[in-house]
C-alpha cells in the first residue's frame, strides 16, 4: 500500500479508538461525582444550591478530558494535516 | 463540511479577512449593548419601574448572587468582568438556534481570546487586591520547586478553558449537521434544544470556573 492508503487507515483508526476510549474514563468519573452529589443532597437538603452548582463546575472540568479526546478524533477526520499533505503530493 | 465559522469568508483582501466568526460576535455585540442601552436610558428608581429594567436588575443581580457565593466576597470590582464573560458566551451560544446563525464560540479563535482574557485578568486583579511581591509568591507556594508546575498548571487551566468551550459548542453544531444529514425530521430539534441548554451551562462554568481562578488569586494564607 502507498503512504496515502496508509495515512488515511491510520488516521481513521485511530480517530475512532480515541474517542471511544477517551470518553470511558470521564463518563466513569462524572458518574461517581454525580452519585456522591446526590446523597449529598438526601443527607442536606438545604444545601442542594450549592450542591449543584459544585457539581456542575466540578463535572465540566472532568468532562474536559473527553472534549480533549473528542476534538482530536475530529482533527484526524476531517482537518487532519498529514492527509491534506499526502493529498497535495498526489496531487501535484 | 466546515470545521468552525472561520471558514465562511465574506470579504478579504492582503491579510484583512471578514469571516463568519467576526461578524456573528458583532451581531452579537450589537445586540447585548443597543438593547442594554435602549433599556437603561431611562432608569428610574421610584414606581412605575418598567418591566424591561426589573428584567436586567433581576439578571444583573441573579449573577452578583452567584459571585458572592462562589468567590465568598462582595462581588462589586468582579462583577463587570465575569458578569460580562458570562453575558456574551451565553448570547453568542444562544443566538445558534437561529437559522443562519453560526455560533462564534464554535471557532477556537473567540474561546481562545476569552481564556486570554482570563488568564490576563487573574494576575491583574491578584495584584490589585495583594500586591505584586504577594502574589508572585503565590507561585512559589508550597516549595521553591513548585514554580514551574504552578506555570504550566496555570497555563494548562487556561487552555483547559479555552477548549472546552470551543469543545462543547462546535461538537453541539457538527452533531446537528450531520443529523440533518441521516435524520432531518425531528432529531436535529431535538439536538438543537439540547445545543441550548449546553451553551448555556458552559456561559456559566467559563464564568463560575474564571471566579474561581480570581478568587484563588487574591485569597492569601489565612482569609
Amino acid at each position: 500500500m502507498d503512504s496515502i492508503t496508509w495515512i488515511g487507515l491510520a488516521s481513521v483508526i485511530s480517530a475512532g479508538i480515541t474517542i471511544g476510549i477517551g470518553s470511558v474514563g470521564p463518563a466513569l468519573g462524572e458518574g461517581r461525582a454525580l452519585a456522591q452529589a446526590l446523597a449529598s443532597i438526601a443527607q442536606q437538603p438545604d444545601e442542594a444550591a450549592t450542591i449543584t452548582r459544585t457539581l456542575f463546575v466540578g463535572m465540566a472540568m472532568v468532562e474536559s478530558t473527553a472534549i480533549y479526546c473528542f476534538v482530536i478524533s475530529l482533527i484526524l477526520i476531517f482537518a487532519n494535516p498529514f492527509w491534506n499533505f499526502a493529498v497535495s503530493q498526489a496531487g501535484g | 463540511m466546515q470545521l468552525s465559522p472561520d471558514e465562511t469568508i465574506y470579504w478579504q483582501q492582503g491579510f484583512v479577512v471578514i469571516n463568519a466568526t467576526l461578524v456573528f460576535t458583532w451581531v452579537a455585540m450589537v445586540l447585548l449593548i443597543g438593547g442594554s442601552w435602549l433599556i437603561t436610558r431611562h432608569l428610574s428608581v421610584r414606581e412605575p419601574i418598567s418591566t424591561r429594567q426589573s428584567v436586567l436588575e433581576t439578571i444583573v443581580s441573579m449573577i452578583s448572587g452567584q459571585i458572592e457565593e462562589v468567590m465568598q466576597r462582595q462581588p462589586g470590582p468582579f462583577m463587570p468582568f465575569i458578569g460580562s464573560l458570562f453575558l456574551f458566551i451565553a448570547v453568542m451560544n444562544s443566538l445558534g438556534v437561529i437559522p443562519g446563525y453560526q455560533s462564534p464560540t464554535g471557532s477556537l479563535s473567540t474561546t481562545a481570546a476569552l481564556a486570554a482574557a482570563v488568564f490576563f485578568a487573574v494576575p491583574y486583579y491578584g495584584i490589585r487586591e495583594r500586591g505584586a511581591a504577594q502574589y508572585l509568591r503565590q507561585y512559589l507556594q508550597p516549595t521553591f520547586f513548585m514554580l514551574p508546575f504552578n506555570i504550566i498548571g496555570e497555563l494548562s487551566r487556561t487552555l483547559a478553558l479555552a477548549v472546552r468551550l470551543f469543545g462543547n459548542i462546535m461538537s453541539g453544531e457538527m452533531i446537528v449537521a450531520i443529523l440533518l444529514l441521516i435524520v432531518p425530521l425531528f432529531f436535529p430539534v431535538v439536538m438543537q434544544v439540547f445545543g441550548l441548554l449546553i451553551g448555556l451551562i458552559q456561559a456559566y462554568i467559563f464564568a463560575v470556573l474564571a471566579a474561581v481562578y480570581i478568587s484563588s488569586a487574591i485569597t492569601s494564607e489565612g482569609d
